[in-house]
């Protein structure tokens, strides 16, 4: 099914990726012509088959719920756009 | 001395014939002197080299004699390396120093390799070509007007050229194996868990995997010896013990049974390529094995279904470059939702971010059943397929890609031709099963990449077949002209 500019606006919303008007036939066009090729898997019978999520189909290692990392919020903060007083700083969320 | 592979370099440092810091500073004089041709380089960490061949030298001086000890590689820049750029080849990430060691870099470090760099790659490893970085491209140094291949266009490119005798690449759709056929390397991307993805910059969890990248079939069963294994810290880290790489090595090949998938020879390979495969069973056949045709007939249906579930799982890791706690953020955002869309629209390439907004489409309400589960699906038929196969053979052979390294520029309008490009490295990433491309000849002065496959955790039969292979054969050992 081909993507119109508004459902293509909506996913750019839904990604948070800014889209300039500029950029909107390109994206659309080349988006559609993905879509094109992802969509020639609907053609297989995948009657009875159950997804396959994980190449070797294991289930997620538990490990005790104990802290075993210790504190480096200065070092991630060191690295970080903005910050005060242990904070990442954002523009105004509440008004 | 840059001619030397890795276990030549082994024998020459234990001989005692130059030391690490004498082949680093080499080393590190070279690059400077060629990478301005190639742009194989994203950083080149100059003081820690001379530092980890310091300390090399010293380890050699006080009665080690490990083989990787003082060993000059590269790291493909989407391992975390602490207080040294991880760009991942994004502007996003132009300014992060990880605050942390992968778990890859950490064990070469402590075999005693010595990081010269970090290499350049597509922007979080989306692409065939190397042409998406923010870097600039890489070029081919079989030919500079060429593409290298992607992802790990850089680590080959620096390989192929002399400028390193090894590195890492990861593997997410054939970004190890297809540079390395398009560059004349030896490249494996080993069992999906095999290898540590701890401190690897996601890009499809699910399909990713780091592997060695270097000349020889040897070269990287010493890599792989010292990357592989257990790590608590990736919870799809497999817990089971390693083969011994180098000692499989030496194994005849005698009975070995080879499967040629005969959907690998349709349409779409050049003819040209087909012959030098061809000419590599020969050679096989000659060593012992035996060759059956086979059938992967869901092969067909592998890119689409990658390239749903590569966007989808991509969409969702890249959600964490926001703007907020690290990497690039936009000027004067005026609220949250503006901070967000502009950092990730200023800091994504065209690439990443059609490939965000296929996933976030194929995850979006209302198509989820349509397009995922769909996908995944298809993966299992495509994993099905391989297992039927290999209770008739040992390795499946086939060709590494379909074309030669094309022009630089040649596809950037058409991302979907590129895509196409992976058809044959692809199904090992959904499958999760080890693969290996190894050099079998030149068409018009470019290399030409055999791919083998084999069942899960069969890396060192990989290893074994290329490396018999390269005991009657030279291909490998060609250099690029000016390299």
């Amino acid at each position: 099914m081909a993507l119109e500019r508004t459902e293509v606006e909506k996913i750019a919303h839904l990604a948070r990726l800014g889209l300039s008007e500029a950029d909107l036939p390109r994206t659309t066009e080349t988006l559609n012509n993905i879509l094109g090729l992802i969509d020639r898997m609907q053609a297989v019978d995948t009657t009875g088959i159950e997804p396959l999520a994980h190449p070797l189909e294991t289930t997620q290692r538990l490990r005790a719920d104990t802290v075993t990392e210790t504190n480096q919020r200065d070092a991630y903060q060191a690295i970080a756009p903005a910050v005060e007083d242990g904070l990442y700083l954002v523009p105004r969320v509440i008004e | 001395m840059h001619n030397l592979t890795l276990a030549e370099i082994a024998r020459n440092l234990a001989e005692k014939r130059f030391s690490a810091e004498e082949l680093t500073r080499t080393t590190l004089a070279r690059i400077e002197q060629l990478d301005p041709q190639l742009n194989a380089f994203i950083s080149v960490t100059d003081e820690l080299a001379i530092e980890q061949a310091k300390a090399a030298d010293a380890r050699r001086a006080a009665g080690e004699n490990g083989v990787l000890l003082g060993a000059p590689i590269g790291h493909k820049d989407l391992f975390c390396t602490q207080g040294i750029r991880t760009s991942c080849g994004s502007k996003i990430l132009d300014n992060f120093k990880a605050p942390y060691n992968a778990t890859v870099v950490e064990r070469l470090a402590a075999a005693g390799t010595v990081t010269l760099g970090k290499l350049n790659m597509d922007e979080f490893a989306m692409g065939s070509a190397n042409e998406s970085s923010y870097y600039g491209p890489v070029k081919n140094p079989w030919d500079l007007t060429r593409v290298p291949g992607g992802s790990s266009g850089g680590s080959a490119a620096a390989i192929a050229a002399r400028l390193l005798p090894a590195a890492t690449g990861t593997d997410t759709g054939g970004s190890i194996r297809q540079p390395a056929a398009l560059t004349n390397l030896t490249g494996l991307k080993p069992t999906y868990g095999r290898v540590s993805r701890w401190g690897m910059v996601a890009y499809a969890s699910s399909l990713d995997q780091g592997g060695p990248m270097a000349r020889t079939a040897e070269d990287c069963a010493l890599l792989l010896s010292a990357m592989a294994g257990f790590d608590a810290k990736d919870s799809t880290s497999v817990d089971q013990p390693l083969d011994d790489y180098l000692a499989a090595l030496s194994q005849p090949l005698a009975g070995l049974r080879i499967g040629l998938p005969k959907e690998y020879f349709s349409a779409g390979l050049d003819p040209k390529i087909a012959d030098a495969v061809m000419a590599s069973v020969e050679e096989l056949k000659k060593l012992g094995a035996t060759v059956t045709e086979i059938s992967l007939p869901n092969m067909q249906h592998a890119i689409p279904s990658y390239y749903v579930i590569a966007p989808a799982e991509a969409s969702s890791n890249l959600s964490r470059f926001d703007g907020v706690r690290f990497g690039y953020r936009c000027e004067n955002p005026v609220d949250l939702t503006d901070l967000y869309k502009r950092s990730r629209a200023e800091g994504f390439g065209d690439e990443v971010k059609r490939r965000i907004m296929v996933g976030t489409y194929a995850l979006s309400a209302g198509y989820y059943d349509a397009y995922y589960l769909k996908a995944q699906k298809i993966r299992r038929l495509i994993k099905q397929d391989f297992v039927a196969a290999f209770e008739q053979v040992d390795v499946i052979l086939g060709p590494t890609t379909p074309n030669l390294a094309w022009k630089l520029g040649e596809k950037n309008a058409d991302p979907v031709s590129a895509y196409l490009e992976d058809i044959y490295t692809i199904t090992a990433n959904l499958a999760g099963i080890p693969g290996l491309s190894m050099p079998a000849g030149f068409i018009d002065g470019l290399p030409v990449g055999v791919q083998l496959l084999a069942p899960y955790f069969q890396e060192a039969r990989l290893l074994n077949v290329a490396h018999q292979y390269q005991q009657v054969t030279d291909w490998h050992m060609r250099a690029p002209a000016g390299f």
